[in-house]
């Protein structure tokens, strides 16, 4: 065992999602936990006795980002991202907790298979690396995988990711069964008749670029059925990406009735739309595909009122050659580790939403859904942490992510706010200029 | 010359005065066609088409237009090639671009697929139709045979009629008619109606006496059975029945309107087949001819930048 250490964070701005407020003081970490919260400016702060004392000049120190849905593409596309990769990208953008996603080559979908990927994760991932499986064997929506052994192996939750299980029968079998076990259950929801074929939602642009649309109704009715099966099994269920206005009066309802179900978006839907395809750029093509701007807009004020729970960055590495291709035969998905607080702080800035909000969102809300202990500044908790300066200005270059694959779309584009330090478990995995 | 486009990759990026003087230099070169069918204005230049797509006329048409104006021009068929052995369009592009072609005229059942191309390449790439996107020489040709049969290309009320959801000939053709300050009206069953149509500054009818009423111009559009996956409208008859042009239907317009088709026609199925033949009414042989016309103008305007630009390196 190494010695305690104990380290004092001082003059920081403390962002506490769980009283929703920002606080100026401290932070005191024992052995990797937090021990207290200082909730003054610490005048003297060689009276506590501290090993290291780390001075955040003023700026703000909160709760790491919690991801769920992040890919990491082992096994089967290592070259696309590795676990070296992805945490490198997770610590630097202030990601202390990635949970990652099933939809591999092969799929997560045995025990065997999830032992490989946790194995690696410890090996090659500075952050915490939580995996999910797949509910159905090859995400195929045929038979639900070994639920059990999944969960004794360490799996978080259990999805398809973006296979939509279309046999009712089977869903409906699969919830029930993960259920009596109290596995989460992760679904997408898009109507899969309506979606076939489509690559962007229908609507001028669509009509304009004469690119195949779907519906943004598709959502809705997916999310319907998966109420009306919620209601009738009990399930523990959030939905991985509500996108569009039309879905969230159904959501309320479900969540006013009792339902165990919360639901998450994307932090690309939170802040671009379907224009922003623009001349056939791959880059924004998304799984959904981008919305309108009132429904960007919608979703953003759902995430401030709380209503949608979760923002993840749905990390999704696809190499170049999967992305140069004609816009329908172009591969879906973004990296977005690195770029998700600043994308995230677009909408702080906007003023649609607070920091505390924000941080609730992105950590305090998945490590509830989650049974974590991190996601809060409390005693007690893991001291994963990330100090960020929320105005500094940069103009992103792809060139510079640590990901394997550069799929942003914030390519060139001018954003604000970088993260300028990340500790998991006490110990610092990032420093920026480090 | 107002023309400054390197490419013609849609009508979308084209001003009225482009439109204008592409049409004006297509008048001349009809006259041309009916004459000595020979120049040399594209001597010495290289003209590729590539065509990842089926096309007789198209092709047959662009073909022609390059030799006409003394163009060595060169049809590869992409199908039966190396797109089949799994090289991407990309890799195909920067293949074709090292032999130094000028004039580089590309099909491919993709949308934006032409748009790709034309960024990876060092020459003038002109979109022969691009998935459902555009197909910005048939809209030409139509514009030049309206100007032509009508005496102008402005203040006409047009009707478009049939599968717009699929079709690539009125999204240009919506576009450049839109732009000359024309009256549209689009007459579909709405499963053939792409969406957000409305937005585009047009008129939607589903019904045929209501849209061709007092129209100047009726443009029919193929039935494109090979876009469609599935039930899309009942049956041909029951289509015919309802959006088949006849000459009932058609004496709802003006009684001087004139008929198109951008061809291939389904004659019984969008369109009577004795009307498509009504030398009175039917324009459609002169779009043909327009055509060749239209693609010589626009390969003549491009070389031209081409040279220019060329010159100035």
């Amino acid at each position: 065992m190494p010695p305690l250490t104990l380290t004092l964070f001082t003059n920081a701005r403390l962002i506490d999602p769980e009283i929703g407020q920002i606080i100026d003081g401290g932070l005191l970490v024992e052995d990797g936990k937090i021990t207290d919260i200082l909730t003054q400016p610490v005048e003297n702060p060689n009276t506590y006795g501290a090993d290291s004392i780390i001075d955040c000049a003023g700026k703000y120190l909160a709760p790491g980002i919690i991801d769920i849905g992040v890919k990491v593409c082992e096994p089967g596309e290592r070259h696309k991202e590795s676990f070296r990769s992805a945490g490198a990208a997770a610590a630097a953008g202030g990601v202390t907790t990635i949970v990652t996603r099933p939809d591999t080559d092969p799929a997560i979908d045995n025990p065997e298979t999830l032992e490989f990927v946790i194995r690696r994760a410890r090996e090659a991932a500075p952050v915490h690396v939580l995996p999910m499986a797949a509910l159905t064997k090859g995400r195929m929506g045929r038979e639900m995988t070994e639920i059990s052994f999944l969960l004794d192996a360490g799996a978080v939750a259990f999805t398809d990711c973006d296979h939509v299980v279309t046999d009712t029968k089977v869903f409906s079998r699969a919830l029930t069964y993960a259920r009596s076990l109290g596995a989460l259950v992760i679904a997408h929801v898009q109507e899969p008749g309506l979606s076939k074929g489509a690559c962007v939602t229908s609507g001028k642009f669509a009509s304009l670029r004469g690119l195949p649309g779907v519906t943004p109704m598709a959502e809705r009715m997916a999310l319907d059925r998966d109420i009306a099966l919620i209601e009738m099994t009990g399930a523990r269920y959030h939905v991985d990406q509500i996108t569009t206005a039309r879905a969230l009066p159904a959501l309320a309802r479900a969540k006013a009735n009792g339902l165990d179900i919360t639901a998450g978006t994307s932090v690309h839907h939170l802040t671009l739309n379907a224009l922003d395809v623009a001349d056939y750029r791959t880059f924004f093509k998304l799984k959904p595909p981008l919305r309108d701007e009132d429904d960007r807009v919608a979703v953003a004020e759902a995430v401030a009122s709380g209503l949608i729970d979760i923002i993840s960055s749905m990390h999704t590495p696809q190499d170049e050659e999967s992305k140069r291709l004609p816009f329908e035969e172009a591969a879906s998905g973004a990296v977005a580790l690195e770029t998700f607080l600043p994308a995230a702080l677009r909408l702080v800035h906007a003023d649609l939403i607070d920091l505390p909000h924000l941080w609730r969102a992105m950590s305090l809300n998945p490590a509830k859904r989650l049974g974590l202990p991190s996601g809060r500044l409390a005693a007690g908790a893991p001291a994963d942490l990330v100090l960020f300066d929320a105005d500094a200005p940069f103009v992103m270059d792809r060139t510079t992510l640590r990901s394997k694959s550069r799929n942003t779309p914030f390519d060139g584009q001018r954003m604000q706010g970088k993260v300028l330090a990340t500790y998991v478990d006490g110990a610092c995995v990032f420093e920026m200029g480090a | 010359m107002t023309f400054k486009h390197r490419h013609l990759l849609g009508i979308e990026p084209l001003a009225p005065s482009d439109i204008t003087t592409l049409l004006d230099l297509a008048d001349d070169y009809v006259t041309l066609n009916r004459t000595a069918k020979h120049s040399d204005t594209l001597a010495g230049l290289t003209q590729i088409n590539m065509f990842f797509e089926n096309s007789t006329r198209t092709q047959a048409s662009f073909e022609i237009a390059g030799k006409r104006l003394g163009a060595d021009v060169m049809n590869m068929a992409m199908q039966a090639s190396s797109i089949k052995k799994g090289e991407t369009l990309i890799d195909t592009a920067m293949t074709l671009n090292a032999m130094h072609p000028d004039l580089l005229v590309v099909r491919h059942p993709q949308s934006g697929a032409v748009d790709l191309l034309a960024q990876k390449v060092n020459c003038a790439v002109l979109n022969a139709g691009d998935g459902r996107h555009e197909h910005p020489t048939q809209a030409l040709l139509d514009a030049l045979t309206i100007r032509r049969a009508k005496g102008r290309l402005h203040r006409l009320s047009i009707a478009i009629c049939g599968d717009i959801a699929h079709s690539r000939v009125a999204r240009s053709n919506i576009m450049l008619l839109g732009k000359m300050e024309n009256r549209i009206r689009l007459i579909a069953p709405p499963t053939l109606m792409p969406s957000g149509i409305e937005e585009f500054g047009v008129e939607v009818f589903d019904d045929m006496a209501k849209g061709l009423k007092d129209v100047d111009v009726v443009m029919m559009l193929r039935l494109q059975k090979e876009r469609m996956d599935g039930g899309f409208i009942p049956s041909e008859r029951e289509y015919y029945h309802r959006f088949g042009l006849d000459s009932e239907k058609l004496a709802h317009a003006k009684p001087d309107a004139i008929v198109m088709h951008p061809g291939p026609m389904n004659r019984g199925v969008e369109i009577d087949g004795t009307l498509a033949d009504d030398i009175n009414r039917s324009v459609i042989q002169e779009q043909v001819e327009m055509g060749v016309a239209v693609r010589m103008a626009a390969m003549d305007l491009l070389a031209q930048n081409l040279r220019a630009e060329r010159a100035a390196a």
